[in-house]
């Protein structure tokens, strides 16, 4: 599904990410964990294709394809998504309308027609239900006023939405309740196929009681430093990442 | 990355005029330049009474006394006054009984608006008069109307068949000496709308106005007169967009409304004249005087309009609050892209107790364009517990572009309460990536966020010109939407 191979980034001459290498398979859920600061967001933006990230090194490679020449929006296109860490505000924006336009220019993108509008609302109704989402948030602005946690559900709900092969969740659990937490990581579970993989951004092991991952890696300092089950999570929770500092 | 934004924005702010066609039409020209001759000529090519061509002369002869205003956020080289066709006209073979006799040429054009009379007149129960070259073609929908007394019809025909009225009315909101373009067309106007909702009656459809410049080197004068008697309502709606050109054209019309005791007119405009290519050559130079008076007590006037054409515009349309509880509103979307100048906003003129305005301003300019609201909330002394509420966005694509904001305030009332507030926001690097990573390439992106921005304007529009309103600011700031 996904494979990074020694990739080197800077931002404004400063390396960020120092070699990243990373094999997710079809099917996966893996967990990066890390301190703050040392690239989680960064690593997720460069394989979405945010600009003003210079790749120095390295490959991204998704589904057999290298995507560094893609634009943010063709990857997504090819069926990425990012839950962000700061969802952004799109004032006068109702977030059906913005879910219609994404859904039909991905279909464009595919050479599809426009989704019909009795399929495309009777799929809101079904995530909504599954997110637990309230009827009158479709009709609200894109993220306009919505608390922390309101911002996250509507990340997840996106996500359903638009039914991605490749889904990186960046820090979605933070700002989350606990209900909350526990409806978001269900909607998450419900979601998973054989065919498509998630990486969850986090830091803390909580989430993944609910999201339980195959894999969960310890980024420090730009560099994958530790890779393992999700044992590793428990131990990390345990010992901090001290732990880490010394034995890297 | 803030370089990389400044180009994708350049690329799909670039787009060229759509909607730039031409149609020929055989034209009947009064001979270039002004003199009291040219009025003479259009008078009599209109058949008009003497008071009327008096009108034009009083008006001509105090024109000749005044200078161009200056104080507009505009700059334009000299416009020669002498080296403009003041009339022009389709000759008109015979009268038009239905749409199939109406010039084919013509119904083409306007099928290729997407809003051709036949669909208009089948799907959308509007009432289309349609204007090109100021003469009017055919008025549909007016035996409905005339069931309801309502008048609608050309200037012209409201000149000849209700003269009293249009006499009565007439000038009595924009005087023909109230400003230096006001003055030009009263000259010389050519033709436009007229409009009469009788006592207590609600206009059953919304009346639709198709304006189109069409003929080169031709001033447009329009004027278009709606009268709401006492309790009467009526939605209007004007629309218009323009086949390209190279030299610029002048364009001076005049909009007076006139409402009764609870009467309520709403006014909405979308205007896409041709505003000159990309290297800001061409384009329409429009100069419009537009003002309502809330003449009775619990009367409305509300104007909402969407600019998106024109090289140059110079636009406030206003209300007079005369009538004690008394409404007035205005809400607006300019957008200039490329070398376009906007210089527009309202006045709000408080006379009467108790009277309330609404004004909402949304600027949007690319390119190097320059887009200016001014505007204007006055208080007098007698207006007691007087209102206004003004709210003056700004958004900005691209660093080459101005926007700028002139509120005035003239309160002479203690008990008045005047609120303005202002913003000025760009289109962030977030909210498009944003959008991106979701599949919307920038394009629709930033169209879809000029909509949201625009919304709360957008949405007093009436429905059907919602859906075209939008798709105008779509192609304003766009290459392929629509
Ligand atoms: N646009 C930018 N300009 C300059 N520095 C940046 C930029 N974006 C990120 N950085 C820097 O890169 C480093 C990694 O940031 P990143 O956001 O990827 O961290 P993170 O691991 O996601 O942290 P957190 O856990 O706090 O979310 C930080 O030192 C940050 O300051
Ligand atoms: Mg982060």
């Amino acid at each position: 599904m996904l494979s990074i191979r020694n990739l080197h980034v800077s931002i404004k001459g400063k390396e960020i990410l120092k070699g990243i290498n990373l094999e997710v398979n079809p099917g996966e859920v893996h967990a990066i964990m890390g301190p703050n600061g040392t690239g989680k967001s960064t690593l997720a933006y460069v394989i979405s294709g945010r600009d003003g990230y210079d790749v120095t090194e390295g490959e991204i490679i998704f589904k057999g394809r290298n995507i560094l020449d893609l634009s943010a929006e063709e990857r997504a296109c090819e069926g990425l998504f990012l839950g962000f860490q700061y969802p952004v505000e799109i004032p006068g924006v109702s977030i059906t309308n913005f879910l219609r336009t994404a859904i039909n220019e991905q279909r464009k993108y595919k050479g599809l027609d426009p989704v019909p509008a009795p399929e495309f609302l009777a799929k809101m109704e079904e995530k909504k239900q599954l997110l637990e989402l309230q009827d009158k948030l479709a009709s609200r602005s894109v993220n306009e006023g919505f608390s922390g946690g309101e911002k996250k559900k509507n990340e997840i709900f996106q996500m359903a939405m638009l039914e991605p092969s490749l889904a990186i969740l960046d820090e979605t659990d933070s700002g989350l309740d606990i209900d909350a937490l526990r409806i978001v990581a269900t909607g998450v579970n419900k979601l998973r196929r054989p065919d498509n993989s998630t990486v969850v951004i986090t830091h803390y092991q909580r989430l993944l009681e609910y999201i339980v991952p195959d894999v969960v890696h310890v980024l420090f300092d730009g560099r994958i430093v530790k890779s393992g089950g999700k044992e590793l999570a428990l131990l990390l929770e345990e010992k901090g990442y001290e732990w880490i500092r010394s034995e890297s | 990355m803030e370089k990389d934004q400044n180009n994708i924005l350049e690329e799909v702010t670039n787009s060229d005029y759509k909607y730039g066609f031409h149609t020929n039409i055989e034209m009947d020209t009064a001979p270039v330049g002004l003199n009291e001759d040219t009025i003479r000529f259009i008078s009599a090519k209109k058949e008009e009474p003497e008071w009327l061509l008096e009108f034009r002369l009083n008006a001509y002869r105090h024109w000749l006394t005044l200078t161009e205003p200056g104080w507009a956020h505009i700059h334009h080289p000299p416009i020669n006054y002498q080296d403009i066709i003041y009339y022009a006209a389709p000759k008109r073979k015979k009268e038009l009984k239905s749409l199939d006799e109406v010039d084919p040429e013509l119904l083409d054009t306007f099928n290729k608006l997407g809003i051709s009379l036949e669909e208009q007149k089948k799907l959308s129960g509007v009432a289309v008069d349609a204007v090109i070259d100021s003469v009017s073609v055919k008025t549909t929908f007016t035996d409905t109307l005339a069931k309801y007394g309502v008048i609608f019809c050309s200037f012209s025909d409201a000149v000849k068949n209700h003269p009293d009225l249009v006499k009565q009315y007439m000038g009595s909101v924009v005087p023909s000496n109230d400003n230096f373009f006001a003055a030009l067309n009263s000259a010389v106007f050519s033709d436009g709308s007229f409009c009469y909702i009788p006592k207590g009656v609600r206009c059953p459809v919304e009346l639709s106005t198709y304006f189109r410049i069409n003929a080169a080197n031709t001033g447009q004068f329009e004027r278009t007169l709606i009268v709401a008697d006492e309790g009467a309502y009526v939605s209007y709606m004007e629309g218009c967009t323009a086949p390209m050109r190279d030299e610029n054209q002048l364009h001076a019309a005049i909009v007076e409304i006139v409402a009764m005791k609870d009467a309520e007119v709403k006014y909405s405009t979308v205007q896409n004249w041709y505003p000159g290519n990309k290297k800001g050559e061409g384009g329409i130079y429009n100069f419009v005087t537009k003002r309502g008076i809330c003449k009775g007590s619990y009367s409305k006037i509300s104007w909402t309009q969407v600019e998106t054409g024109s090289a140059i515009t110079w636009k406030y349309p206003s209300v007079v609050l005369m009538g004690d509880n008394s409404i007035g509103e205005f809400y607006s979307v300019a957008v200039t892209n490329n070398f376009q100048q906007a210089d527009t906003g309202t006045k709000m003129i408080h006379l009467g107790k108790n009277t309330r305005s609404t004004i909402i301003s949304k600027g949007i300019s690319a390119g190097q364009s320059n887009n200016s609201y001014r505007g204007l909330v006055k208080v007098i002394k007698r207006a007691e517990n007087a209102r206004n509420f003004s709210q003056c966005d700004s958004l900005l694509l691209g660093d080459k572009c101005g926007a700028h904001t002139y509120p005035y305030i003239k309160a002479e009332n203690q008990s008045s309460i005047i609120e303005h507030e202002a913003t000025t926001s760009k289109i962030s690097d977030d909210q498009l990536f944003y959008c991106k990573q979701r599949g919307i390439n920038s394009e629709s992106a930033i169209s879809l966020i000029v909509n949201g921005y625009a919304k709360e304007v957008l949405q007093h529009l009436p429905m059907e010109f919602a859906v075209e309103a939008q798709k105008l600011l779509a192609i304003s700031l766009e290459g392929s939407v629509g």
